[in-house]
Formats: C-alpha cells, sequence, structure tokens
C-alpha cells in the first residue's frame, strides 16, 4: 500500500492536467452551446494548434506559452471561414449530417497535416522543459504548472468575454433563445461564425499547452476529440463551468485509477464515470435541466 | 414474394433481380482482388443496413456499432478457438450476447431518456469500456490477440467438400463471397419486410415524431429496443463474419471507433433511412477508396488518399444531403408509388 | 571469396557467379557506371512491399520504406536485381489484405511486410490462400508462423526470442559491469506487442535466471498522454533499475518524467522494443536520452553490406539515422532478390523452394546466416546491446561488434544537462 502523501500527489497532477484538457473542452462545450453543433474535428483542431505553435517555435523561437495569440488568432479566423463556408449550411440540418461534414473536416486536417510535416512526431523544446519545483516529497514539473495556469487564465477571460462584453452577451442570448435573438435584431449568422472560432482557437490555445506536454503526430486528433465529448458530456454539454469542472474530474481521476489499479485500465475509468453520468445525470453535471 | 414486390415499379424490381444475379455471377469472372473489394463491399452493406434500422428507420444514433462486431466475432471466435464450434454455431451466442448488450444499453439510454448526441455518446462509452475490458481478458488473448486456425483454403470441387466449407467457412475467398452477398440480400429481405408489417410502421412513426408516436399508443420504449436488438444481432453477423474471415482478433482493432464511424458513412453517402442507400454507399466508398489508392501509389504520397477521401465526402454531402441513393432513384424512375420505405 | 573488389556481395557466392561473363566483367568493375543497366538482362522480381505509410504507424512505416527504397540500387550493384511496387495498409489490417490482392493482382512476385503484427497475420493469410511468397520484414506476435503457412518467412525473431536475448544480455551486461542491481520495475505498453513482451518476461525470467528481484509490472494504455502517475507509482517502489517495453512517443514521455521526478535508477534498459534507440528519441531528450540500453536485433557495424547501406541512406536521407527498420526491410528484400535469383524463376512454387534453402551468410543484421526453419522462421537473428551515447545508438555488447563501452549504472539527471 502506498502512502497517503502518493494520492495527494496524484490528484494535484491530475488537477494540472485536468485544466489543460478543460482549455480543450471549453471550445467544444461552446459550440455546442451556441450552434447545438458537436464539433467531431475538435481533436484535429488542437493538433493542428500543436502543430501551430512547434512552427512558432521553429521559426520564430517563441515559447508556444507565449504563441497562444498568434496560434489562436490564426486558428480564430480557421473556425471562422469554416462556419461561414461550409458549416452554417448545416447548422438546420439533421445529426447525421452534421457529423459527416466534420468527420470530412477532420479527414482532411489529419491527412493535410500529415503531407505537410510528414509523420515524425515534433516537439517544442522549452527550457525549462525538465525543471520541476519540489514540494515536500513530491515534484511538480514546471512546463504543467505553467501550461494549468495558463489554461485557468485563459477560461477566466472566455469566461469575461461571455458576461461583461455585447458580443459575449449576444452570444449567449443566441444560446438561450435563438428566435428571439433573430427577433431583436442580432445577426445571428455572424454571432455563429464568431463563436466557433471561438471555438477553434481555444482548440489551438488548447494545443499550445498540449506541446509542451506530448509530442505531436498527425494522428493525434480523433482520441482528443473523444476526451473532448467525454469532458463535456460529464459536465454538462454548453456549461463553460461544466467544461472546466468535467476536465478537472477526468484529469483527477484518470490519475487515481493510475494509482489505484492498473494504469492502462484508467480510461476506462474515465468511460465508467461517463456512464454512469449519463445515467444519472443525462444533462451532465452541471447541465440545464430543458432537453 | 407479394409484399416484397408490393408497390415498386417492374423495370425497378428487374433491375434489383439483375443487379443481385450479376453480383452471384461474379466470382466467374472475377479472382482475387476484386473479389476481396467486394467482399469489403457486401460486408460494409451488412453493416451499413443494420445501423440502418437503428438510425434511419428508428432513429437512434448510434457511434458505437463496432461493439457488436468485436462481441460477435469474439463470442463466436472464442467458441472456435478454444471448443472448435463452427461459425453457424457460434452464430447463436454471437446473436443472444450483442442481442442481450444492445437491449441494455438501449433500455439504459431510453429509460433514462437520453437522446440524441447524449445516446450516441453512450453507445461510444460502452464500446471503448468493453474494449478496455477486452484488452485485459486473458481467456479471449487480451491486447496480444487471437488467432483462429487458418486451414488450406484450397478446397476440392466436389459436393461434400464445398458444403464442408461453407459450413465451416474454411475455403477459397469465393466462399466467404457467397456467405456475405447472401448474407446482405438476407439483410435487405428482413428489412423489407420488417418495414412492411407493423413494426415498421411504428419505428417510421417514433423517428418522425416520439411524442405523437406516444400519444397514439405505441410502446416507444418497446420499439425502440426491437429496433436496437435486432441492430445490433444483424451487426453480430458481421462480427461472425468478419471473425472467420480475418481470423485474427484485436480488441484495439474490431472495437475501434474507426470501424464505427467506418460503417455509418456508406449509410449517410448512400442515403439513410433508404433501402438500398447502405447497399449503394458501401460500394461507391469501398470502390472509391481502392480508386485512391492505387492514385496514391501513383504519385507516391502518403495521406494523399484520406485526404482526397475526406474532400469526397463533403461535396457528397453539400450537394447530395439527403445521399445519392434518392437522387439515382429519381433519375432511374425507379421511385415507389407509396411515399414510405 | 574474394573482397578485393567493390562489389558487394553474400558469401555462398551468389552474386557474379550465375551471371554472364560480361556481366560479371560489367558488374565487377564498374559497379557505379548505371549497374541498373547492366542487370536488366535478368529479369528483375518484382516484390511487392506492404507498410503503414498512412494512419498511427506512418511514422515507422515511413522508416522501413526507406530501406526499400535504398534496396534496388545496392542489390544491383550486389547482381541481385529486384523491382519494389510499394502499397499503403493504413495502419488498418482490413486496408492490409485488400492491398496485398491488389499488389497480387498487379502481377507482384512477392510480398514483404507488414511491421505491426495485425496487419502482418492478415496479409500472410492472403498470401498463403494465393500461393504467394511473403517474407515477413518486422512483426513479433509467435502466432503468425505457428498456423502452418507454406508461403510465409519471418527474417524477425518471435516476442519470446526477443525476451530471451533481451534478459541474456542485461544479465550479461550486468556481469560485464560488475553491478548486481536486487529489485527492477517492469512498465510497458499495453498494446499487441507490449503484451506479449510481458508474457514472454513473466514466462521467461525464471528460466533465464535473473539476479533481480520484479517489485511490479505497471502496464499503461497505448494513447498514454501523460504518465506522471505510472512513473510516480514505480519511484514510490524505489528500484535499482527500470526495465520497460515501449514504444518511441511513451518512451519519450516516460523518461521526461523521470527527469522531473528526479526519479534515479541504476539505469533504465529495454528487452527489446522500439522507441530508446530512436533518432526522434535522442533528439528530443538530449542528454537525458544518453545511456538509455535497449538489448534488440540490430544491424551488424563489422559487414561490408552494412557499411554500403549505411553511406547510401546518410546520403539520400541526411536528416534521417539509420536503424533496425530500414535495415530489417532491406533485409527482407534481398533475401527475396536472392531466392529469386537461384530460383532461376518467378514461379511461386520454386521461389517458395528457393526460399526454404535460403543461406545467406554475409547481411546487413546481426546474427547467424539467414536460414528458415520448417516453420519459416529466421532462429539466427541475434540480438545486440544499444546504448544512447553522444547523440545515437552506439553498440556495446557482443564484444566482437562492440564499437563502445557500456556505460552502468548510469550518471545521475542532476549530472547531466
Amino acid at each position: 500500500m502506498l502512502p497517503i502523501e502518493f494520492y495527494f500527489d496524484a490528484a494535484i497532477k491530475g488537477l494540472l492536467t485536468g485544466s489543460v484538457y478543460a482549455m480543450l473542452a471549453v471550445g467544444l462545450s461552446i459550440i455546442f452551446g451556441v450552434m447545438r453543433v458537436v464539433n467531431f474535428a475538435h481533436g484535429e483542431m488542437l493538433v493542428a494548434g500543436m502543430f501551430g505553435a512547434y512552427l512558432v517555435f521553429v521559426t520564430l523561437g517563441l515559447d508556444p506559452i507565449l504563441a497562444i495569440p498568434i496560434v489562436a488568432l490564426v486558428m480564430f479566423l480557421f473556425g471562422v471561414a469554416l462556419q461561414r463556408g461550409l458549416i452554417d449550411r448545416f447548422i438546420t440540418a439533421p445529426e447525421h449530417q452534421q457529423f459527416l461534414v466534420l468527420i470530412g473536416v477532420a479527414l482532411i486536417l489529419t491527412n493535410g497535416l500529415d503531407m505537410i510535416f510528414g509523420p515524425d512526431a515534433r516537439n517544442v523544446q522549452v527550457p525549462y522543459a525538465f525543471a520541476s519545483f519540489e514540494v515536500g516529497p513530491f515534484f511538480l514539473d514546471n512546463v504543467r504548472v505553467y501550461s494549468a495556469i495558463a489554461a485557468l487564465a485563459l477560461i477566466a477571460l472566455l469566461y469575461l468575454f461571455f458576461n461583461h462584453t455585447l458580443t459575449g452577451k449576444a452570444i449567449r442570448a443566441c444560446a438561450d433563445n435563438n428566435r428571439g435573438a433573430q427577433v431583436v435584431g442580432l445577426n445571428v449568422s455572424r454571432l455563429y461564425a464568431i463563436t466557433f472560432g471561438i471555438g477553434a482557437a481555444c482548440a489551438g490555445a488548447a494545443g499550445c499547452l498540449l506541446i509542451m506536454v506530448i509530442d505531436v503526430t498527425p494522428h493525434l486528433g480523433a482520441d482528443f476529440t473523444l476526451l473532448a465529448f467525454t469532458i463535456v458530456i460529464i459536465g454538462g454539454l454548453g456549461s463553460m463551468t461544466g467544461a472546466l469542472l468535467g476536465g478537472l474530474l477526468i484529469g483527477v481521476s484518470e490519475a487515481m485509477a493510475g494509482i489505484l489499479i492498473q494504469p492502462s485500465l484508467k480510461s476506462s475509468f474515465s468511460f465508467g464515470l461517463l456512464i454512469l453520468v449519463l445515467l444519472l445525470r443525462p444533462n451532465g453535471l452541471l447541465g440545464k435541466r430543458s432537453s | 414474394m407479394r409484399s416484397l414486390f408490393e408497390g415498386v415499379p417492374a423495370r425497378a424490381a428487374w433491375g434489383l433481380v439483375c443487379v443481385i444475379v450479376l453480383l452471384y455471377l461474379a466470382p466467374l469472372v472475377f479472382g482475387g482482388y476484386v473479389l476481396s473489394v467486394l467482399i469489403l463491399c457486401c460486408y460494409l452493406a451488412v453493416l451499413g443496413q443494420a445501423w440502418n434500422v437503428m438510425m434511419g428507420f428508428a432513429g437512434q444514433l448510434s457511434l458505437g456499432h463496432a461493439l457488436y462486431i468485436g462481441l460477435g466475432a469474439y463470442a463466436s471466435g472464442a467458441l472456435f478457438f478454444h471448443f472448435g464450434l463452427g461459425p453457424w454455431i457460434g452464430l447463436i451466442p454471437a446473436f443472444i450476447v450483442a442481442g442481450a448488450m444492445g437491449a441494455l444499453i438501449g433500455w439504459l439510454g431510453f429509460r433514462f431518456g437520453i437522446r440524441g448526441v447524449y445516446f450516441a455518446l453512450l453507445t461510444i462509452a460502452f464500446a471503448e469500456f468493453v474494449r478496455i475490458l477486452f484488452d485485459h481478458w486473458g481467456w479471449i488473448g487480451g491486447s496480444s490477440g487471437m488467432f483462429l486456425l487458418v486451414q488450406n483454403r484450397n478446397i476440392d470441387m466436389d459436393a461434400a467438400s464445398i458444403a464442408n466449407a461453407f459450413w465451416t467457412l474454411r475455403g477459397p475467398n469465393w466462399v466467404f463471397y457467397y456467405v456475405i452477398l447472401t448474407g446482405m440480400v438476407a439483410c435487405l429481405v428482413t428489412v423489407r419486410l420488417l418495414m412492411r408489417t407493423r413494426v415498421g410502421y411504428y419505428w417510421l412513426a417514433i423517428r418522425e415524431d416520439q411524442e405523437a408516436a406516444q400519444a397514439m399508443g405505441i410502446n416507444v420504449l418497446r420499439y425502440k429496443l426491437l429496433a436496437v436488438v435486432i441492430s445490433a444481432m444483424m451487426t453480430a453477423f458481421g462480427g461472425v463474419f468478419y471473425a472467420f474471415y480475418n481470423n485474427t482478433l484485436y480488441p484495439e482493432s474490431i472495437f475501434s471507433i474507426d470501424r464505427s464511424i467506418e460503417l455509418l458513412l456508406g449509410v449517410i453517402i448512400g442515403g439513410i433511412g433508404t433501402l438500398f442507400g447502405p447497399i449503394l454507399g458501401a460500394f461507391a466508398l469501398t470502390w472509391l477508396g481502392e480508386g485512391l489508392s492505387i492514385t496514391q501509389e501513383w504519385f507516391d504520397i502518403a495521406g494523399l488518399k484520406l485526404l482526397t477521401y475526406g474532400v469526397a465526402m463533403l461535396a457528397i454531402i453539400l450537394f447530395r444531403p439527403a445521399g445519392l441513393w434518392p437522387w439515382l432513384r429519381r433519375l432511374l424512375g425507379m421511385e415507389e408509388r407509396r411515399p414510405d420505405a | 571469396m574474394t573482397t578485393d573488389d567493390k562489389t558487394l556481395k553474400p558469401a555462398h557466392g551468389i552474386g557474379r557467379r550465375q551471371f554472364t561473363g560480361a556481366a560479371i566483367a560489367g558488374a565487377a568493375t564498374l559497379p557505379v557506371l548505371h549497374p541498373l543497366r547492366l542487370v536488366r538482362a535478368q529479369a528483375p522480381v518484382r516484390v511487392g512491399v506492404l507498410l503503414p505509410r498512412s494512419g498511427f504507424l506512418s511514422a515507422i512505416g515511413a522508416a522501413c520504406w526507406r530501406g526499400a527504397e535504398l534496396a534496388p540500387n545496392i542489390l544491383s550493384d550486389m547482381g541481385l536485381a529486384v523491382e519494389v511496387v510499394g502499397a499503403d495498409t493504413e495502419s488498418n489490417p482490413d486496408t492490409g489484405r485488400t492491398q496485398a490482392e491488389r499488389l497480387i493482382r498487379e502481377g507482384v512476385d512477392m510480398l514483404v511486410g507488414c511491421f505491426d503484427s495485425g496487419t502482418t497475420a492478415a496479409v500472410a493469410q492472403v498470401a498463403e490462400q494465393n500461393g504467394m511468397p511473403f517474407v515477413i520484414n518486422i512483426a513479433a506476435d509467435p502466432a503468425i508462423t505457428e498456423q502452418g503457412y507454406q508461403y510465409v518467412f519471418r527474417n524477425f525473431p518471435k516476442a519470446p526470442t526477443l525476451v530471451m536475448r533481451g534478459l541474456g544480455s542485461i544479465n550479461n551486461l550486468f556481469e560485464v559491469t560488475g553491478t548486481t542491481p536486487r529489485t527492477t520495475v517492469f512498465m510497458h505498453i499495453n498494446d499487441t506487442f507490449g503484451t506479449a513482451m510481458s508474457r514472454g518476461i513473466q514466462a521467461l525470467a525464471p528460466r533465464v535466471g535473473v539476479p533481480y528481484e520484479f517489485l511490479d509490472s505497471i502496464s499503461y494504455d497505448p494513447q498514454a498522454r501523460d504518465l506522471s502517475v505510472e512513473v510516480s507509482r514505480a519511484r514510490a517502489l524505489d528500484p535499482d533499475f527500470l526495465m520497460v517495453v515501449t514504444r518511441l512517443n511513451d518512451a519519450i514521455l516516460l523518461v521526461r518524467e523521470c527527469v522531473r521526478q528526479r526519479f534515479d535508477t541504476m539505469g533504465i534498459i529495454s528487452p527489446g522494443s522500439p522507441g530508446m534507440y530512436e533518432k526522434q528519441f535522442a533528439d528530443t531528450l538530449g542528454p537525458y536520452a544518453e545511456y538509455a540500453t535497449t538489448s534488440v536485433p540490430w544491424f551488424n557495424p563489422t559487414s561490408p553490406i552494412t557499411t554500403e547501406l549505411q553511406s547510401q541512406f546518410v546520403a539520400e536521407f541526411p536528416d534521417q539515422t539509420f536503424e533496425l527498420n530500414p535495415g530489417f526491410t532491406f533485409e527482407a528484400l534481398m533475401i527475396c532478390a536472392d531466392a529469386a535469383q537461384r530460383a532461376g524463376s518467378t514461379n511461386a512454387d520454386d521461389l517458395v523452394a528457393a526460399l526454404r534453402a535460403t543461406e545467406i551468410a554475409e547481411h546487413p543484421m546481426y546474427g547467424g546466416p539467414i536460414q528458415f526453419d520448417e516453420e519459416g522462421q529466421n532462429p539466427n537473428i541475434d540480438t545486440v546491446v544499444v546504448q544512447i551515447q553522444d547523440g545515437g545508438p552506439v553498440v556495446t555488447a557482443p564484444v566482437d561488434i562492440a564499437t563502445a563501452e557500456a556505460v552502468f549504472p548510469v550518471p545521475s539527471w542532476a549530472d547531466r544537462g
């Protein structure tokens, strides 16, 4: 039996990793909350963000955390263009058509990245890649601490945007009552484009944070789509706080599972948690009750 | 036969019969590569038809159908591996296990009012959960896989050997081809007949408006469950076929979410909620993929195939959102006189 | 056998002896002048090479393909004619199957592939069914050659053999360096390969007789994004050394995490898995990659064929490192070309008969002569111990081919960088 401190240590590591997961999931949640579209290419957008951070690092030598504004802006524009050019036509289409469109986008992104960057894993070597803080008998690595702080800061920024700016409030109005928003004269199509852009930017920003933790290959996307999807459902689709809570919960539960059971079983823990949440609170822990 | 072809224009009926006859004659002309692609087409058509029962007719989105393929494959494969029981006997436990799992997921989902993308995620979660469990289950080989013994695939051409090859599913490719082609036709007939019974009409009613269907006194839960169970069993047939055709089972590959997605792309491309959509979609996408493979070798750019595949899918969904079959049917003047099915 | 000319040839003389006089003279004296043109007289054997060149294994598929790309030229210098036809399995067994069928339809004479065991098993069936000779470049799952196939040959060790040799080499390493670790924690990836290796270790460690005790066995998911908890768990047990079975990405994650948690042991040793000898590993981890030790089938640095292969590899792919993936793919093609030449025809049964009689003493990968037993398995592949030193893998054992001395125990993380 391991001493009790190990559980604390694992929990803290889980929280740190979970914050980055949350950053990723928030994007998915915002898109769904406003547009009722599940972005099945979300993980692929994250991978695009990781490659973006890699490119910025190689060309400008910029730390991935500082690259966030650049990558997020590019991903925002990409998201807006994608929504305007393609997804807008499928807003009211049946779910399976939206699903196919986004699967198509995911295929194009993955294999496009493969053709551009090749299949080899790429990574960004920040000066503090191997450093860690010593806390009592344990070590918390700088990379994870910094990326968790950045993730939480970005989520706070998004929160401010949605609660204290006109555009943010207008987007929330769209989410709450689409018809009503149109009636009062909001340009819903434009707001949707901005929303999708923000969602993509979130994935891009999460990519900047994640590239410091793991190396990127073009084929990572699908797993992260599933991860983000799981987090968002646990937290409640469409709820930002829910996504944050879900991310932290998945991070901690995976870490705990790594100690309590054989680590290779740990993602069954997440799926088990997901099934439980779906059954007991089908709209997620913090989701709205109406369906 | 009457109800099978009722309402179908004569030319459509004859066209269908001709296509099926041609498919049955294919092994006389083609061998090797073409036959194995045709096997893949029919296999995906069976899975697509199964998925279509659940999504297209009963309106339940499943993104975890690989679960039923895997359960079917492992149920029959393990019986063969450990006890030497053949595929047709293995089909019974495969149906039972997959049907029970379908019933469980369906019951949990419907009982707790989980719909749409939430239901879809529930199906993914179950598939992934079972994948990880199978990865750690030593009796069926865990993640290092289960190998079914491959016997000599060249058989004598006398009646007894041929019958034996069909019974044991150990034989040359054309044996597998006839099995899966017949399976595809059987699924088509089954679904067609089902759609013309009360059950079929109830499904359509539920798909269109669940509340209204309920108000009319349809036991929504029961009929939705029935759709899931039938779909799971049809998929499990595909799984049994896969086990004996492929002979190598790895949980990582057979339960993978890619497999769940692969089988439904053809249905959406072909035309969801139609009888021939899944078949047309499976054939169209499989041959498109093969053509693109050859192009990729030509240009020698890895990834080109799947990229183009994605673009083609987007193009089809953009210009034919309802799928290829409804459009082709109109083009050929083969629309049914009755508006349903 | 003479080695005074520049032509490289296997020891048993398949090189020039069977050639016409003119071709001999040409190949021997003017190897640099379009050697291809000289051998065109002999119809080259067409070999279909199936590799996972897209999908999640694409990086390894690309590495293997480099070996295949170099093969026709180098082999033709040796008087062996081969034409390579590539196909992509997309890291998917179902695609592998149809691609194999397609290659057969396009008229290839032999198949080579496929790196991952699942696809290789599927292609082996296609080969057997179509009576198509199939030479496996890399795939360790023992079951593939235990099916009684007649047309399938494997020039790569099975997982239990890898483990057996790996554990032996590790024992040897401890003897040579005069250290005796008493405890270890075994960490492995939970995929097909990792599980096969783990079972092998459980079964074989008592038989080989190892001086250390296994404190724990920790398996992690192939899609692991984070190994911090796994490493914490191992660290808590305070083992003398860490035994790992990895692939590339998780090897990097694992070592990085060990550094961050200042988890010092006598060393990190793999009894036979990819990851720690690859270029990406050394490039990414820099000083922390140093002294990572793997017992693995490897190229023979003293073989002239290897020298030639390596120099062409470096010329063609300057930013890549030559290691076992291109090496075994090249060697598989060499086996095909050699068999075709001895068979003197491209008839499948002649080719299979020639493959059965294969006896190549001089070849790029380390081990005894290439031969195939009744299962179609080459039992003579040996493993070497490679250790990362000065940013790249060097051979530290066995002594006859070693180019450096093993460092064990290794310096602590803090004393590097």
